[in-house]
């Protein structure tokens, strides 16, 4: 190849590597700006030219997780003076936080649903990757009749509008008083996950040559032992990759859970947004939150970074 | 073959006497999920057919009347229901043959020796791990006519990205190929990877230009690829409601996911909403079976 390269391919070399670079600024830039205005004073979000040096401040953060009104005059210098640091950057925005009766602070609707995506997230995961692990295994290594068609009902649920299945289900959880509750969203999920955790297993689960479980037979092992001993090792790596593809598919999820929580099970993806409301909305906040749920995301991409095309591709290309 | 050698060979040992044989092993392993599925993801199907042909609204207690086929006749000769199939449609194709574009682009430019190429893959591939509602939401600050950064960095004053009827539906489109050219990308790149590159070689011997050698080699072997990430995108693109519904509301952005969310959970037309769901469930099966048919006859090769 080098042999018949020419100055203008070097040349156009050059060109490609510089139009790559620029791709990849435009496109981190969405991130970048969630990124910079999640540590930018109020004042500084909505500014023309947009700010891109400031004194990172850590306040939006503060303001994410507690609940605040506006002050209605200023605090006095002892007042000031005594309040811990997290008080006082919330005062030096010209608010205050809300506390109870007991002087207790109050905390806002952001800490909860995040802890609610946790655990909903987590719990499906573990359920689909699980399952799934074994039906793989199942559809790999043994003969079931019509076993296409039964691949392709599983893969078709998960292709259906989330709106489709939700007005079912709602009706359903509604006569069975599972609406805003953790376990039915972890269902839904669960049921999300499973046909793709299936399918994406079952690609792993051929590639575990089969002579290792023959052998493993041979020297007196069940198929269970030799399932449990031989075959879930070797897909480890699978397994994990299939984890945290599910994972990240239900910490995503928006729309079954606008429509099936409302306030107790509620995730962080409808509860964001609905902080906007009306009037000007407080874009640091915002910023902060986004920030904050991205952040599990960004890393596990960092993860995964080798196992992406086989998850975003149903494991229908292989590299 | 493989399979009915492992079985003989299992019959024949002493340890399959111990331990369960392979047939309830195989239907321990599948038979659960299976159920499962046909429970959470089938039985809600057959649930809201039978709501389909009645006039049942969730928000009363009113008994539901069977009405037949009048929700589907009403349903399909209501031109509101047709304009968000158009509005779809065009959604479909402006985002789909724009991350075709950017994704395939990206692909050829990356596609060469380049200084930190996987870190750059995998910063570009970002985007479409994130919450779309979460990162559409930030995308209002960035569209804002008067402070974002999009209207700043291409100087366009205060021009009107959302609030504007008939800009919203593109600028939608514009960050749904924000968030998924990098899936064609990262296909394309598998697709052009696997070009023999003895193939370049023989080009650059008989002096093919850089055209003839794009569309007479490079095109046609990673085709395959690209229309699986086309159909893939098409149905993602088809389903879309998260983007659409926080970026704005303007009746031309009113896609049929959302039209079928405002139906039931809005306006309560439950039993009309249930048969609206079927004509969308019918035309993405379509789709799907399309889908795994090519799936099927790519992997076989």
């Amino acid at each position: 190849m080098a042999a018949v390269r020419t100055s203008s391919e070097i040349g156009f070399n050059r060109v490609a590597i510089v139009a790559v670079l620029m791709v990849t600024i435009i496109f981190l830039a969405p991130i970048y700006w969630i990124a910079s205005t999640a540590f930018k004073p109020r004042n500084l979000a909505t500014t023309i030219p947009p700010t891109v040096v400031f004194q990172p401040e850590i306040s939006p953060f503060v303001k994410l997780f507690t609940k605040r009104s506006q002050l209605r005059s200023p605090p006095t210098p002892e007042e000031y003076a005594a309040a811990p640091w997290w008080e006082r950057v919330v005062f030096d925005g010209g608010e205050k936080i809300v506390r109870d009766g007991k002087d207790q602070v109050q905390w806002s609707g952001y800490p909860s649903r995040f802890l609610n995506s946790l655990i909903i997230a987590i719990t499906s995961t573990v359920l689909a990757v699980g399952m799934g692990t074994f039906t793989a295994y199942g559809f790999s290594r043994f003969k079931v009749k019509g076993e296409a068609d039964l691949l392709f009902f599983i893969l078709s649920t998960r292709m259906l509008p989330p709106v489709v299945v939700a007005i079912p289900m709602f009706l359903m959880y509604r006569a069975v008083g599972l609406n805003d509750s953790h376990i039915g969203l972890i269902i839904l999920y669960t049921a999300f996950n499973l046909s793709f955790s299936v399918w994406l297993m079952k690609g792993f689960m051929d590639e575990i040559p089969k002579e290792y479980e023959e052998a493993a037979l041979v020297d007196g092992y069940t198929r269970m032992e030799a399932f449990f001993k031989i075959v879930l090792p070797e897909a480890a790596t699978g397994i994990a990759a299939t984890a945290v593809f599910c994972f990240i598919t239900a910490w995503n999820e928006y729309a079954f859970a606008l429509i099936m929580t409302n306030r107790r099970a509620q995730t962080a993806p409808p509860f964001i947004p609905s902080q906007v409301g009306s009037g000007l909305p407080d874009w640091t906040v915002i910023a902060a939150g986004t920030f904050l749920f991205l952040l599990p995301v960004a890393i596990f991409t960092f993860l995964l970074r080798n196992h992406l095309l086989r998850g975003m591709s149903f494991g229908a290309i292989r590299k | 073959m493989a399979t009915t050698m492992i079985t003989t060979l299992d019959r024949s040992s002493r340890a399959a006497a111990r331990g369960l044989s392979d047939i309830s092993i195989r239907n321990l392993f599948i038979i659960p999920t299976v159920l499962f599925l046909i429970v959470f993801n089938i039985f809600p199907l057959i649930y809201s057919l039978g709501y389909s042909f009645t006039d049942f609204r969730a928000s009363t207690n009113a008994p539901a009347n069977f009405v037949g086929l009048q929700n589907y006749r009403d349903l399909l000769n209501d031109p509101y229901v047709w304009s968000n199939f158009a509005i779809t449609a065009k959604y479909v194709i402006i985002s789909v043959a724009g991350q075709l574009l950017v994704g395939f682009g990206v692909a050829m430019l990356l596609n060469r020796d380049i200084p930190l190429k996987g870190l750059l893959t995998t910063l570009l591939l970002l985007p479409m791990m994130l919450s779309m509602a979460v990162v559409g939401l930030f995308w209002k600050l960035l569209y804002d006519p008067s402070f974002g950064i999009i209207n700043y960095a291409l100087g366009l004053g205060t021009f009107e990205w959302l609030s504007d009827p008939k800009m919203a539906l593109y600028a939608v489109a514009l960050t749904d190929i924000w968030m998924w050219s990098p899936f064609v990308m990262l296909l394309s790149l598998a697709g052009l990877s696997a070009v023999p590159k003895h193939l370049y070689e023989a080009a650059a011997i008989d002096r093919a230009g850089p055209f003839y050698t794009f569309f007479r080699i490079t095109l046609p072997l990673v085709a395959p690829i690209l229309m699986i990430a086309v159909i893939f995108r098409t149905m993602e693109a088809f389903k879309t409601f998260d983007l659409a519904y926080i970026l704005t509301s303007q009746p031309t952005t009113e896609l049929i996911s959302i039209r079928l969310y405002k139906m039931a959970f809005q306006e309560w037309q439950t039993g009309r909403s249930c048969a609206l769901a079927y004509i969308v469930l019918i035309m993405v099966l379509a789709i799907t079976n399309i889908y795994v048919k090519y799936l099927n006859k790519v992997k076989e090769r």
